[in-house]
């Protein structure tokens, strides 16, 4: 629970008269229940009243597990606040466990004297071994320490469906709707947002739709009629800045993101990729927007989805890859000659639990090292990384902006915990957007293909079409300024370096590092990356209003870092590195500013809990 | 676009007048004095005044595209815009320039090495997809640029450094994946036939759609001869079928010789007294659809057969570029397309006031 002590007793006061300042809920069940539906539709309930929000979704790679067993749990956990929050929180305080299995993976999360519902349909002898209990866990003292609230889901929703005609089998899908209704009324909400949002998305089949809502009225009637609690739990709304919101995951950020790139830049967006997980959705979504010039190519393999971008780029294009770790490896060696040729593309990593096919669905940090060091050479790229989903959006048009002016592959890091979780995001007026200046060389009389602008060391992007400047490149090493191939030790000397300042002076064209906190100095920094943002910020906020002397940064930059990286590290004592792998960053920061920096590396598969990271702040303290 | 502008410009004050020579880079040629790879650039170079007049292209919108290996150095000696990629991989970079550049003629050069084994799938993916770029195939039966060793075209039991007992596997023929793959087009031609490899070349040129030619190339160092026993023009006449559309299968520096159907494989037959006369024969019809025929002819060759050269397979579907330009420019002719506000506060949005 992202909480400190005393917001929890304000909040625990605030309970009894029915308003609560955050509630973390969570959702779980068989991998075919459909939690994550019931999840986002809750999310948008709670977005729509106007509640700051922050989610998880948590699911197996399976696309349907063995059922009832525990690898089969599929989970989604919402934070909905009446302030600003930033994870989607540690520990939930309420639970749907659509059965034993979902109990077994998910309570002991749950605070003590949480509420807990259960699906006591579910608990049958078989489903119950399953799960590996050998006692029914809600005749003895397992569950003691929660709010228990049994209900026969299943049948009640076979009841309310039975109207529709519709087949067993079929009607029995509707239960997770029925959960929901729940719990929207345990939240003081009306079901007609969410009743508006079944018939939409039911619309081409219009009996399931009508058994859906049936189901979730049953709910929502069942928990009023019973007063499953004792009194409903209302969430106010939050305090947000002013304008215009939309609830928006990280890959639809991203996609939103690169068309706007294309429509800042006035290219086309060529889009090369091949499915994976967790980056598909970027593919689903962009290739619905071809009215914004944005052609989508789906690649027979990872290797033709980044030489697509790449021969997209040669002919003036924006040319854009989207992949996972996996995926990311088998794109090096083009990436590579991305490095060589100079042209401006950008490669985006969703990243994922690793090494190998590793964990496709889970969220890990562990693709740093790849991004920047992986491949053969001296092989210079940008690096960059959103630290919200919000970002991903303004993170994608710098992406851009950057590969274009400094003639330079970037790399754009992703995870999977921000790729799928959702958060309210203040939609930006286009007309306030940067726009991306491209100039094309189209003056033969100056033109060489290496000679390099003096002040980014760019070369000319110089396309085909373009009459008497007819060049080649490729990726045998060049001769500075004609580009001709050259194999002299001397020249390779010099165009090794090139490359390397090139991409270092992308320094100069970034935003200084800011520091959260005390920016003069002080004890501890704690210098985050990508998505831990989150976690960082609010356990760092928390530990100093207690007095602790921490202050926080974060870096959007990882290669080259903000110019005035190595001059904030200076300041503080110690330095405190929180990564989801084993200290990718912390090697880099310690290599480049010989600074003692210490690591906080867990690989659970979730991101950081603020809790546990007070508490490694504290033991530094 | 500036860049549609500039191609405006070239088109009025340009009559697409080129000579061989506006073609040639003046790039000192590094591949080994005798290589077939010499004959392939000149007959390009020849092939492409007679293109660009006839599509009228400026020379500018042509681009040469390449992997790694010998055949792929081809794209430094044309005075074109060129782009020499990483092995196996020049499909994939032409692709993406072809669909993000639709205007551009693209060619493709690439080898048995290059485009049959390790890039194997890239050319499969871009001949059934049938993108608009023609891909020239150097098949010398060999790794020349690693010095030797034996390739995915390799007859078996082939004796090189990496086989010097002989290999145990059995080669994959160009065109019969070609056909597999339904490639539009499908050609084959010799390196030293100079004029039919010309006129293949501006075939391919000419195609809508992805157009492949294998070219039967002699490496003179590392596979001498390899082609010799039918390539050779003392016995090219008796050993080659040259296919022509539409006209039976006859063959023989006579013109004496003959395929015809025996049961379901092609027999070669005498014509003329006591043999075979040319209503017995298979006429060649390379707008077929079906690829059977096509398949079975790529199939024949030595010993029992004359080996075919020319154009297996020329049919017309459209292109992948082409179809997948007409999803874009109907998107973009809806009413409100491209509207990046609307899209941005498209959905379930809510206002903080």
């Amino acid at each position: 629970m992202d909480l400190s002590t005393e917001e929890t007793s304000t909040r625990k006061k605030a309970r009894a008269s029915q308003t609560s300042e955050a509630v973390i809920v969570r959702f779980a069940g068989d991998s075919g229940d459909g939690m994550q539906l019931t999840g986002s539709l809750f999310t948008q309930d709670s977005a729509l009243v106007g509640n700051d929000i922050s989610t998880l979704p948590d699911f197996p790679a399976e696309i349907r597990a063995p059922q009832g067993t525990l690898a089969g749990v599929s989970g989604f956990q919402l934070n909905f606040s009446s302030r600003d929050i930033k994870t989607p929180g540690d520990a939930p305080d309420a639970l749907v466990a659509m059965n034993p299995a979902a109990l077994k993976v998910n309570v002991g999360d749950l605070v003590p004297g949480g509420l807990l519902i259960i699906n006591s349909d579910a608990f049958g002898a078989n489903s119950l071994k399953k799960a590996g209990y050998e006692h029914d866990p809600r005749e003895d003292l397992t569950l003691s320490s929660y709010k228990v609230v049994s209900v026969p889901i299943g049948t009640m929703t076979l009841r309310a469906a039975h109207p529709t005609g519709l087949g067993q089998k079929d009607a029995a899908r509707c239960k997770n709707m029925f959960a929901l209704g729940l719990m929207l009324w345990v939240y003081d909400r009306t079901p007609d947002t969410t009743l508006r949002m079944i018939a939409e998305k039911f619309r081409r089949k219009p009996q399931i739709a009508e058994a859906n809502k049936l189901a979730l009225l049953a709910g929502y009637n069942y928990a009023d009629t019973t007063e499953i609690v004792p009194s409903q739990v209302r969430v106010r709304k939050a305090a947000l800045p002013k304008g215009k919101y939309r609830m928006i995951t990280g890959d639809e950020a991203t996609a939103l993101g690169f068309i706007a790139a294309a429509k800042l830049a006035n290219r086309p967006l060529v889009y090369g990729s091949y499915p994976i997980t967790p980056a598909s959705e970027i593919l689903h979504e962009l290739a619905k927007h071809k009215d914004f010039n944005v052609i989508t190519f789906q690649a027979e393999d990872e290797i033709s989805a980044i030489g697509a971008a790449i021969g997209a780029a040669f002919g003036g294009a924006l040319g854009l890859t989207g992949t996972s770790g996996p995926g990311f490896a088998l794109k090096s060696e083009a990436l590579g000659l991305a490095v060589m040729t100079e042209l401006p593309i950008v490669v985006i990593n969703v990243q994922r639990g690793g090494p190998s096919t590793g964990l496709p669905t889970k969220t890990e940090q562990a693709d740093l090292f790849q991004a920047v060091l992986g491949r053969n050479g001296e092989c210079p790229v940008c690096v960059v990384a959103p630290a919200t989903p919000s970002e991903c959006f303004t993170m994608a048009i710098e992406a851009f902006r950057i590969a274009t002016k400094h003639m330079v592959p970037v790399v754009y890091l992703s995870d999977a915990y921000l790729a799928n979780g959702a958060e309210p995001w203040l939609i930006p007026n286009v007309d306030d957007l940067p726009r991306i200046q491209i100039n094309f060389h189209t003056d033969p009389a100056t033109f060489q293909p290496y000679r390099r602008d003096p002040r980014t060391l760019a070369r000319p992007w110089a396309i085909p079409g373009v009459p008497g400047m007819e060049h080649r490149v490729g990726g045998l090493e060049k001769q500075d300024v004609t580009g001709e191939v050259c194999y002299d030790g001397q020249n390779h000397d010099t165009m090794v370096r090139l490359r390397a300042e090139k991409v270092a002076r992308i320094a100069d064209d970034i935003p200084p590092l800011r520091v959260s906190g005390d920016p003069e100095g002080g004890d501890l920094l704690v210098v985050g990356w990508g998505s831990t943002y989150g976690a960082i910020d609010q356990a760092v906020a928390n530990v100093r209003r207690r007095g602790g002397n921490v202050s926080a940064t974060h870096l959007r930059y990882l290669n080259p870092f903000p110019a005035n990286l190595g001059e904030i590290l200076g300041r503080f004592e110690r330095i405190l590195v929180p990564e989801i792998n084993l200290g990718q960053l912390r090697t880099l920061l310690r290599a480049q500013f010989l600074v003692d920096a210490v690591g906080y590396n867990v690989m659970r598969c979730q991101p950081f809990s603020i809790r546990e990271m007070e508490k490694k702040i504290k033991e530094l303290l | 676009m500036a860049v549609s502008k500039e191609t405006t410009r070239a088109e009025t004050v340009q009559p697409f007048k080129y000579a061989k020579e506006d073609f040639s880079s003046g790039q000192v040629v590094r591949w080994c004095p005798g290589c077939g790879d010499y004959s392939i650039l000149a007959q390009m170079q020849k092939a492409l005044p007679n293109l660009c007049a006839k599509l009228k292209i400026p020379r500018e919108n042509v681009v040469f595209i390449s992997g790694i290996g010998c055949s792929s150095r081809f794209p430094y000696y044309m005075k074109t815009y060129g782009f020499h990629g990483i092995h196996g991989r020049a499909p994939t970079f032409a692709t993406g320039l072809k669909i993000a550049r639709p205007e551009l003629q693209v060619w493709v050069m690439t080898g048995d090495g290059d485009g049959l084994s390790i890039g194997g799938n890239h050319l499969l993916h871009a001949l059934r997809r049938n993108v608009d770029i023609k891909i020239v195939l150097f098949n010398n039966r060999i790794y020349g640029l690693t010095k030797g060793q034996y390739s995915p075209t390799s007859e078996f039991g082939k004796k090189t450094k990496s086989s010097p007992v002989g290999t145990v596997e059995r080669p994959v023929h160009p065109v019969s994946i070609a056909l597999a793959a339904e490639a539009t087009f499908v050609a084959r031609a010799i390196d030293r036939d100079t004029k039919h490899l010309q006129e293949i070349l501006e075939r391919a040129g000419e195609h809508k759609g992805s157009a492949f030619v294998e070219v039967f190339q002699n490496c003179n160092i590392f596979n001498d001869g390899a082609f010799d026993s039918f390539a050779e023009l003392a016995v090219r006449k008796d050993k080659t079928l040259v296919l022509e559309h539409g006209k039976p299968l006859v063959f023989g520096k006579d013109r004496d010789k003959g395929i015809r159907f025996r049961g379901i494989k092609p027999e070669v037959v005498s014509l003329g007294k006591g043999g075979a006369s040319e209503a017995d024969l298979i006429v060649h019809n390379e707008k077929e659809e079906l690829p059977t025929l096509a398949y079975m002819l790529a199939q024949m060759g030595e010993p029992d057969y004359p080996v075919p050269i020319g154009v297996f397979r020329a049919v017309e579907r459209p292109t992948y570029d082409s179809l997948l330009h007409e999803q874009v420019k109907e998107a973009r002719a809806r009413p409100g397309a491209g509207d990046l506000q609307a899209l941005l506060d498209a959905g379930d949005v809510w206002t903080v006031e």
